[in-house]
């Protein structure tokens, strides 16, 4: 590879559009093998789909005019698939690695080389599209969508035009109850195959950008939506409720600070009771769930406050950037008529053809998912709280079935997961995975402390020693001899002990201040070193105080 | 001047096995040069392949030798032919020869191909030469990798001599739309090669090397084997990988053969066919050993193509073809009917729709395969101060205007509100062509035709007349449509330079029957007495 050089596209940083500037440096061409800007190789945590909304960063224009408009919102995402290799060649994928370090003749787009498709790639499509509720074609073909720009290696990207793997379903989803609440099911119009494109590195001072190929190649899945949402909640919630099934299926880690899930939405508005729609606008740059949802209100707003004052003919087909720290979107460039991309069949590969039998393999192979989920918890009688807690992560998910299945008591799981578990995840900022605590050591914790092995105070504390340490119930127990006491006699003797070792408050006790009971039994419960069984110390406590002596 | 041709006499028949039969994982068994007595070969005396490889390992010869005798050859002829864009170095070229002697002289195994001389169209990567594809946007890349092809020819001990001319990106029909050069033909120095492969037929014709590699898009092998009066083959389409053959369209593309007689042509193309993982469209199926079966001209029966079913397609000897032409085929048809054939006139409706449809899907499949030559990557860049110059201008002054014609025409007909009468259209043309082949084909066993509508002709005469250039390859494109393999060999002359000028008789087969199309081609070329199709200018110097 030594003789095929990268050379600097000297272009503006801030536009990732053709019309930008380059500029040589001394008449000379860079090689790009270098890398100007080292990226962190440090891989960001899965966290779970989660919208988090700041009221006051929202919308300022009044509720008043928008609540005289409809917003129809459709959503483009992009998925990274996590094959091991690239959708056309061998090269590995790792985000984060040094720039064109995981390139070769063929994601380079170098004369000569052919693309041969990584099988995963249709099955994971295939597994996507099914759990989509998608009709699946079983046989589609890859196309080339044509356009020019440094970071497309080929001129053209592989891609799926008009047959696309799968078409017509649709997602069902929760909506928080922090935002009303509720069931949605939103239309999937379809699921297609293609590349991703390499990035452009910037330089500092802006004079000349390079090209880093590590990106291209790499397999996406497009997943369109029907226009079927009417507000940022639901954007952002169909946009985390396609992160939960990329992620149980295990097709792609979805992370969006990584761009493995990318969404693009189209938002335009109309006045309530009318039919036709309006303008339509594209939002580009939404690295979070809650980007999504306020960009999404912000350009409600936008759009409701040009139309309510007579300028609705500024609201025109463009596409608009959402800038985090302004809190607003701005133009990035106006669509002067549509683009043509000039799509025709890759002749290169061969056609994509499913037979019935790898579909229903797959089909059967499929895990239970977020929705199924969610339908499950509620019917074993789950708050809807509860329910969206525990589906929300696919790991926490596996770790609660891996209790309850076990046998676990549901209820107590549920909260031990919700409650001390996952404040301590938080804290440590671990995901469920990387904590020590084993799914069968918390059942049998929730049986010591049910069946009275050990009080739930004694629970709480080993399980905090589980959760860092490790190690089992029962062995911790035993090594520490925490097991409760429950002998009546034992119980009675440690009474009998710190009765006669107080006769003074036992005096102003038995003269009328009852309230003394809970000295005395903290007092048992200190010799016991907690152990002692609450319920029987207090029954054996009161006999013992109220004796004629 | 029509060169009347007689059936040779026909002595008694006895097997003839070639050394190189059998399959084994390096796709010909490898002989370890002391462990077998060495026989020479009955057909050495038609394949230069089998003739250097009976030499070497009977060492009568040595690969320096043979290699020093092409090499002679090349260095006296190139300065009038200009077959090459890029020579190895005569050092280079003798070194792995004295490679090949050595491993001959420690009784180590060689390949099947060892000292055999290859020239490579420039379109074809490979890793330590050049390859440019006959255009100033690649001057000077060199891939980093070699094609499969010339990979698998490396691997049994062939020795690339050099990177042949060729129209830009396989563009042409003349090799007159080579960025670089003007290759000449060796019949007649003033006349065209044809093309695209010009290059790689001009060099087998002169023997400039043994064999050479070209690509047939829509004919670029067969119409320049016509012109150079050498044996040239178009495999069916996914019978060698493209891997490393720079796209021009690729759902026609297909690397070709170059030999000076049939045998080596098949020699050759079995050495590069096969399924390859790096190239999705390539077939998986068995690759027979081609010339196995191929008899010696002493061994043939009287009418040893007794009831072979031949179909001349009537639309190719129609008007526009030259009269001389139409002759030589006529000849060509009663020779095949003396060997036995029985030759009758099979019409294919469909045939001149072939033409417009080619150029269309051909000009819409490049206009995207030459997206890639951008000037950020490799080749040369303009230098420009904006992104849309650099790619204007770095496009601009890199591609030749054959090359943009056919970029203007592709996305003309791939774009919106056009693509359905244009590149839709075409593709149910090439569907009603397919079928229309296929009903021909099965009637018959092979069909036949001219390669071209006319012999060789002068340098310039069309290089202005873009539609008179397209014209020519009537005979050629409905073969790359239906994705068929196709053999031309020369049968015959006609007049012009000092010695007439050859043309090519065009052999059809059904698809992955090359193995057919071979032996036919074999039998009718060994039967043609008394002609050498070797060019006046070398007759004299000719490797033996
Ligand atoms: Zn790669």
């Amino acid at each position: 590879m030594a003789s095929t050089l990268f050379r600097t596209i000297q272009i503006h940083p801030f536009l990732l559009y053709p019309t930008a500037i380059c500029r040589r440096r001394n008449g000379v061409l860079y090689c790009t093998m270098k890398s100007t800007q080292t990226q962190t190789a440090t891989q960001e945590k899965q966290q779970p789909p989660k919208v988090k909304v700041s009221q006051h960063t929202q919308s300022k224009t009044p509720d008043k005019i928008t609540r005289d408009y409809e917003a129809i919102i459709g959503i483009e995402t992009h998925v990274q698939l996590s094959t091991l290799t690239k959708a056309f060649c061998s090269c590995p994928y790792n985000y984060g690695s040094q720039p064109n370090t995981s390139i070769c003749p063929i994601c380079m787009g170098l004369p000569g080389a052919l693309p041969v498709l990584n099988s995963k790639v249709i099955e994971f499509a295939v597994k996507l599209g099914l759990a989509l509720n998608c009709k699946l074609s079983l046989n589609s073909k890859f196309d080339r969508k044509q356009y020019f720009y440094p970071d497309l290696p080929k001129g053209y990207q592989i891609s799926q035009f008009d047959i696309p793997i799968a078409t017509g379903g649709y997602i069902d989803l929760d909506l928080p109850l922090e935002f009303g609440g509720g069931h949605r099911k939103f239309g999937i119009t379809r699921v297609h195959m293609e590349e991703d494109a390499g990035k452009l590195l910037h330089s500092g001072n802006g004079d000349y950008s390079q090209v880093d190929l590590n990106r291209a190649g790499v397999p996406l899945l497009e997943i369109v939506s029907e226009p079927d949402m009417r507000t940022g909640i639901e954007a952002a919630e169909y946009a985390a409720e396609l992160q939960r099934v990329v992620r149980y299926l295990g097709v792609s880690n979805g992370n969006m600070q990584e761009g493995s899930l990318r969404c693009d939405v189209n938002v335009s508005i109309r006045p309530v009771g009318q039919s036709e729609f309006g303008t339509k606008v594209e939002i580009k740059n939404l690295n979070s769930f809650s980007s999504i949802n306020r960009a999404i209100d912000f350009e409600i707003s936008r759009q409701a406050l040009l139309h309510s004052q007579g300028h609705d003919d500024q609201i025109v087909q463009e596409t608009r950037l959402w800038e985090e720290g302004a809190q607003k979107t701005v133009t990035m460039r106006k669509k002067e008529g549509l683009a043509d991309y000039r799509y025709f069949p890759e002749p290169d590969l061969p056609e994509v053809i499913l037979t019935q039998e790898y579909v229903d393999g797959i089909r059967n192979s499929l895990p239970e998912l977020p929705e199924m989920k969610r339908r499950r918890y509620e019917k074993m009688g789950l708050s809807m709280q509860d329910v969206l807690f525990l589906a929300n992560d696919v790991n926490v998910a596996e770790y609660f079935d891996a209790t309850i299945s076990r046998g676990a008591d549901i209820k107590l799981a549920a909260n031990w997961i919700m409650g001390d578990i996952a404040a301590y995840m938080k804290n440590e900022k671990l995901s469920i995975n990387e904590i020590k605590l084993m799914p069968e050591e918390l059942v049998e914790l929730i049986a010591s402390i049910k069946g009275g092995t050990i009080s739930g105070k004694i629970g709480k504390e080993i399980l905090f020693e589980l959760l860092a340490k490790g190690g089992t119930v029962k062995g911790l127990i035993e090594e520490k001899d925490l097991v409760q006491i429950v002998d009546p006699v034992e119980i009675g003797k440690m009474v009998d002990k710190v009765l006669s070792e107080n006769p003074k408050q036992l005096e102003q006790y038995r003269g009328g201040k009852t309230k003394l009971q809970g000295f005395f039994a903290g007092q048992v419960m200190k010799i016991s070193k907690g152990k002692a069984n609450p319920v029987l110390l207090n029954k054996i406590l009161l006999e013992k105080l109220n004796a004629k002596s | 001047m029509l060169s009347t041709i007689q059936p040779s006499r026909c002595l008694s028949r006895f097997p003839v096995h070639l050394p190189t039969c059998g399959r084994t994982k390096s796709r010909f068994l490898r002989v370890v040069s002391s462990a077998q007595p060495v026989t020479t070969a009955p057909l050495a005396d038609q394949s230069q392949i089998l003739s250097i490889r009976d030499s070497l390992l009977s060492r009568h010869l040595s690969a320096v030798q043979v290699a020093d005798s092409y090499l002679g050859r090349l260095k006296q002829t190139e300065p009038q032919i200009g077959s090459f864009l890029h020579l190895s170095e005569p050092d280079k070229v003798l070194k792995q020869a004295q490679e090949i002697d050595d491993k001959i002289k420690r009784n180590e195994e060689v390949g099947p191909l060892a000292g055999v001389l290859v020239a490579v169209k420039d379109n074809i990567c490979t890793a330590d030469m050049p390859s440019t594809g006959g255009s100033h946007i690649l001057d000077g890349y060199r891939p980093p990798f070699d094609a499969t092809a010339v990979k698998r020819l490396k691997d049994l001990g062939a020795i690339v001599v050099g990177k042949t001319n060729l129209d830009e990106f396989g563009m042409g029909s003349s090799t007159e739309a080579s960025a670089f050069k003007v290759t000449a033909n060796p019949w007649d120095l003033s006349r065209v090669p044809g093309g695209s492969s010009g290059g790689s037929a001009a060099a087998v014709s002169a023997r400039q090397c043994v064999v050479s590699l070209g690509s047939d898009t829509g004919g670029s092998v067969r119409q320049p084997a016509s012109f150079c009066g050498v044996a040239g083959l178009k495999p069916t389409y996914g019978r060698v990988s493209r891997f490393g053959l720079m796209a021009y369209a690729s759902s026609l593309d297909v690397i070709g053969c170059f030999g000076s007689s049939v045998a080596d042509t098949g020699i050759l193309l079995h050495a590069i066919s096969g399924h390859d993982a790096l190239d999705a469209t390539s077939s998986k199926r068995e690759v027979p050993d081609f010339t196995s079966q191929f008899l010696s001209a002493s061994s043939l029966k009287s009418r040893p193509l007794e009831g072979l079913r031949v179909g001349l397609i009537r639309e190719t000897v129609d008007g526009g073809v030259d009269s001389g032409v139409k002759s030589a085929i006529q000849g060509a048809a009663a020779h095949l009917e003396q060997l036995g054939s029985i030759v009758t006139e099979v019409s294919l409706p469909s045939f001149s729709l072939g033409l417009p449809a080619y150029y269309i899907l051909a000009s819409s499949e490049s206009s995207s395969n030459l997206s890639r030559y951008d000037g950020v990557r490799y080749g040369n860049q303009a230098s420009c101060d904006e992104l849309n110059v650099l790619y204007e201008d770095s496009r601009a002054k890199g591609f030749g205007s054959e090359v943009k014609m056919r970029i203007l025409m592709g996305t003309y007909a791939l774009s919106a509100g056009y693509y359905d009468a244009y590149y839709k259209r075409a593709q149910q043309v090439r569907t009603i062509i397919q079928k229309s082949f296929k009903a021909a084909l099965g009637e018959n066993d092979i069909l036949i035709s001219p390669a071209a509508p006319s012999a060789a002709y002068k340098i310039g005469e069309k290089r202005n007349d873009p539609l008179a250039m397209y014209a020519g390859d009537i005979m050629t494109v409905n073969v790359n449509l239906a994705g068929l393999p196709a053999l031309v060999l020369p049968c015959g002359f006609v007049e012009g330079g000092s010695a007439g000028l050859p043309v090519g008789l065009q052999m059809i087969g059904a698809a992955f029957d090359e193995e057919k199309l071979l032996k036919v081609g074999h039998i009718f070329e060994q039967t043609l007495q008394g002609h050498k199709f070797v060019p006046p200018l070398i007759q004299d110097g000719v490797f033996a």
